[in-house]
């Protein structure tokens, strides 16, 4: 769309469409502003230039009605920037369903990707058009940040929490990704590719790449060899809540408040179950920090989401 | 009679010469020259940082290991925020300027003001010691974990060097605020203090309320570093978050104390060049007091993308975008200051316009960079590192080197040499722009902050930028030499050679160590210039033509 334009980066996103048409108008205005105080002041200089024949007569003195004048003009201005800019922030950063979920992992320095099938991909990412994608981010270290310039998103991951960003993308072709925070030696080369291609290119992408288990079953045998199928399964004689249906739903906890089910929460149950305790169950699930890497984490979330009507219950 | 009074009143600078007599003076002008003389040594070290970054950058593939590279943007950070910009103006010409200007003698407290130059220094000489011993790669942020856990640089001594250097600023914040609010002659009222004292209150309160906690900061870092308390951790239940809402709650007000100097130094160029009253004093004393409090609002527009909540985010956005009314209306009321005026183009001038056209490109990409939606493609883009580098360089340092040469007779009883000076003014906007102005480009293209290799198709631009780092540097590298000349030949200087209203002009060039030989009675606003008959009136109520 605004392709045309000099200097300007490829867009291949919806959201590249949405973002630019917000950063164009902040271009104009910007100008114009720039250009407003650039042309007073060239304009006084030659005009009010020393020993120029210009009057200097009937210098205002009484000047708070224009002040206020422009303070209110610029304030309101700025309101609007600033309301158009924080409509698109909450559309960028609140997930939609995906319809295919991608988990990355950062570490230093590279990024690797696993696919919903079970694919995996180094510091590349391969993804079809038209499909709502959803990329759930962990990181093993320190704090990294996954910047696709082509769609405008970027969002820091950081240790501890799984962090998502989602996009559609609209045009095929290879495009870079790259980490936007200073993450020690090799940051600047913690980059990689996207590869957008249509739906049946990417159908024979995910066929070529060999076919194995998927990221959920990998995750239902991890999810018995850590026993969690012991008490979460359905012969279990411990009390423990299902895990069917539970992800994207609301989860009621004991102290009261609420949480969604999301990638996050998964993590911080199996990670700092001690933290918080599900409302009507006994504080008895075991901590599982310092013993599930990151990769086996993400396995695990995708079976527990597997488990779950997904569109049916996210929001 | 009056001769002989003024032959036997000998000026600071003659008065004893020894070395003891400067090491152990109380004289807030001797202390001021003593900060110019550390602060420049640093803006070269960290000058010199920049020109290896440029050079290396010329290239996709550079010429320094990447580690060295790191620590040279790293170094470059550290030295340029804390042992330049923070301590620029209110160190020096604030030291110098606060007492004559608002008719004192001397700071509240003189001794204080020695001692905060012995800690500086002494936090210098740290931070000398952990670039020497093998420097620190973690950026100027000391974003954790990173710089917790995994970086294998001398973080602790850095640590421990800002936090040292943390003191000299308080010290140097709370004597000023005293002394304005003490010290004033009889007649010196609130709404009759020039602008650069009022921009000096305002960032003497920023520095007393945001330093302490830039103390914390670096000693939590500095404990976590060396017996791993695990806050910011983690795989220790700490939270990375933390450290970056800890660090920008000092460091986005460190932003103001690096302007709000800059701005209050500039409305006095302004006034005296165009000879005419500043447009709009009150708005600019509100302007700046809403700026200083405001700054503490607004830290966490540092992270639109670090995985804050989206309502926190919108929070901080408005926030942001309410601190940056107060800058718009300065930037109008500098800019109409000038109409009607009688306009003289000399030195400190130049570098005052330039200093409003490059505060206002900054200032309009801060906008870009306070709008949600915008900050998250060029979020850590060099987006970023231009808008920073415009305020913080383009504004910040053409307003010290304006107010440099401005009182540059009033410190050293010298004219600086006006040809040479009107170069290196016009050389450095045309070099700082063509350094930076491409680095916007570069990181709306995408091209991310703190990378030492970039694809090719991005050289064309930074070979731009740093062929105007090299003008740069010239320009920067220019005064040292001239002004260093001025000392010895320069044209003796009258008391007041730019025919400016305020209370520093009535004294001598170079004033006694004194100051006023009678404390001076305040009838006046600043300001009281009159174009059309090319009269003023100093602050004393004295009209002169
Ligand atoms: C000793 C029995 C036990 C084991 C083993 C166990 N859990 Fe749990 N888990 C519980 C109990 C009891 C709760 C509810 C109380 C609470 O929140 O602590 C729970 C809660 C959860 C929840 C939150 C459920 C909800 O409704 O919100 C998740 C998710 C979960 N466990 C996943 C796992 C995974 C994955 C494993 C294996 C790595 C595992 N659990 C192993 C007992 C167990
Ligand atoms: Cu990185
Ligand atoms: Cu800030």
């Amino acid at each position: 769309m605004y392709q045309w334009l000099p200097f300007w980066p490829p867009i291949s996103s919806k959201q590249g469409i949405v973002v630019d048409d917000l950063v164009i108008a902040e271009v104009v205005v910007s100008t114009l502003i720039v250009l407003t105080v650039f042309g007073m002041m060239v304009t006084f200089c030659v005009r009010y230039r020393r020993g120029s024949q210009a009057s200097r007569a009937h210098l205002m003195r009484k000047t708070w009605r224009i002040e206020i004048g422009w303070t209110v003009a610029t304030l309101i201005a700025f309101l609007a920037l600033f309301a158009w800019g924080a409509d698109i922030y909450a559309w960028l950063f609140r997930s939609p369903p995906g319809d295919i979920e991608i988990y990355i992992v950062g570490k230093q320095w590279m990024w690797k990707v696993q696919h919903p099938g079970g694919q995996r991909e180094i510091n590349a990412l391969h993804v079809p058009t038209g499909k709502t994608i959803r990329l759930v981010f962990a990181s093993q270290d320190v704090v990294h940040s996954f910047f696709i310039p082509a769609f405008r998103i970027k969002h820091d991951v950081v240790p501890g929490t799984n962090e998502t960003l989602w996009f559609k993308a609209d045009q095929p072709g290879v495009y870079r990704f790259e980490c936007t925070q200073y993450c020690g030696d090799q940051h600047a080369t913690m980059t990689g590719e996207v590869t957008v291609m249509t739906p049946s290119d990417y159908e024979h992408w995910l066929t070529d790449q060999g076919v194995g288990q998927s990221l959920a079953e990998q995750g239902e045998s991890l999810f018995r060899q850590y026993g969690c199928s012991g008490c979460h399964g359905p012969n279990s004689t411990v009390h423990a809540p299902s895990l069917n249906g539970l992800y994207g739903g609301l989860v009621h906890l004991q102290d009261g408040s609420v949480r969604r089910a999301d990638e996050a929460y998964l993590r911080d149950c199996i990670l700092e179950p001690r933290t918080f305790t599900v409302a009507g169950y006994p504080p008895v699930m075991p901590n599982f920090s310092g013993q599930i890497g990151e990769d086996d984490l993400m396995k695990l979330i995708a079976y527990i989401q597997s488990l779950a009507h997904r569109s049916a219950s996210w929001r | 009679m009056a001769m002989i009074a003024a032959e036997a009143e000998p000026t600071y600078l003659d008065n004893e010469n020894t070395i003891a007599s400067w090491l152990l003076t109380k004289d807030h002008k001797r202390i001021a020259l003593m900060f110019l003389a550390s602060i420049t040594a640093f803006f070269f070290v960290g000058g010199f940082a920049a020109t290896l970054i440029r050079l290396h950058l010329a290239t996709p593939n550079g010429l320094l290991q990447p580690s060295m590279y790191n620590r040279m943007f790293t170094m470059h950070g550290v030295i340029m925020v804390w042992f330049f910009l923070i301590p620029s103006i209110p160190t020096t010409l604030g030291n110098f300027l606060i007492p004559l200007m608002i008719g004192a003698h001397d700071l509240a407290f003189p001794r204080i003001n020695l001692m905060s130059w012995y800690v500086f220094n002494l936090s210098g000489l740290v931070l000398l010691y952990a670039l020497i011993m093998g420097g620190v790669d973690t950026g100027w942020t000391f974003y954790t974990p990173y710089s917790t856990s995994f970086s294998n640089g001398y973080v602790f001594a850095a640590a421990l060097a800002v936090f040292v250097n943390g003191f000299s600023s308080i010290m140097t914040g709370l004597n000023f605020v005293v002394t304005i609010h003490r010290l004033r002659a009889p007649g010196m009222t609130w709404d009759r203090l020039p602008l650069f004292i009022w921009g000096i209150y305002s960032v003497s309160i920023v520095m007393l309320l945001a330093t302490p906690v830039l103390a914390m900061d670096t000693l939590l870092l500095a404990v976590e570093r060396f017996v791993g308390t695990g806050m910011f951790d983690p795989l220790r239940g700490g939270d990375p978050l933390l450290w970056q809402h800890m660090f920008w709650f000092y460091s986005h007000p460190a932003v103001y104390i690096m302007i709000l100097p800059a701005m209050g130094l500039v409305s006095e160029l302004i006034a005296c060049y165009a000879r005419r009253p500043i447009f709009g004093y009150s708005g600019m004393t509100i302007a700046m007091m809403a700026i200083a409090i405001l700054s503490f609002f607004v830290w966490a527009h540092h992270m639109f993308v670090a995985g804050i909540s989206i309502y926190s985010a919108i929070l901080f956005s408005l926030t942001t975008f309410f601190v940056a009314v107060p800058s718009a209306i300065k930037v109008f009321n500098w800019t109409v200051s000038l109409h009607k005026g009688a306009i003289i183009f000399d030195a400190p001038m130049l570098y005052a316009l330039g200093f409003v056209l490059l505060f206002t490109i900054g200032g309009v990409t801060g906008l870009m960079l306070a709008t949600l939606g915008v900050d998250v493609p060029v979020h850590d883009t060099y987006f970023v590192i231009a808008h920073f580098h415009y305020i913080m360089v383009g504004a910040t340092v053409s307003a010290f080197f304006g107010g440099v040469h401005f009182w540059w007779p009033k410190m050293t009883g010298r004219h600086y040499p006006e040809a040479w000076a009107r170069f290196a003014a016009i050389l450095a906007f045309a070099g700082f722009n063509l350094t930076f102005f491409p680095q916007y480009i570069l990181g709306n293209l995408g091209m991310p902050r703190r990378y030492y290799t970039y694809p090719a198709e991005w050289q064309s631009w930074n070979l731009l930028s740093s062929a105007g780092a090299s003008i740069l540097a010239v320009a920067y590298a220019l005064p040292l030499f001239y002004l260093g000349w001025s000392l010895f030949y320069g044209k003796r200087a009258d008391p007041n050679p730019w025919r400016a209203t305020g209370l520093e002009w009535l004294t001598p060039s170079p004033p006694p160590k004194d100051n006023f030989e009678h404390t001076p009675t305040v009838l006046i606003g600043p300001y009281s210039y009159d174009p059309e008959s090319d009269r003023y009136t100093t602050q004393d109520g004295v009209s002169h033509a």
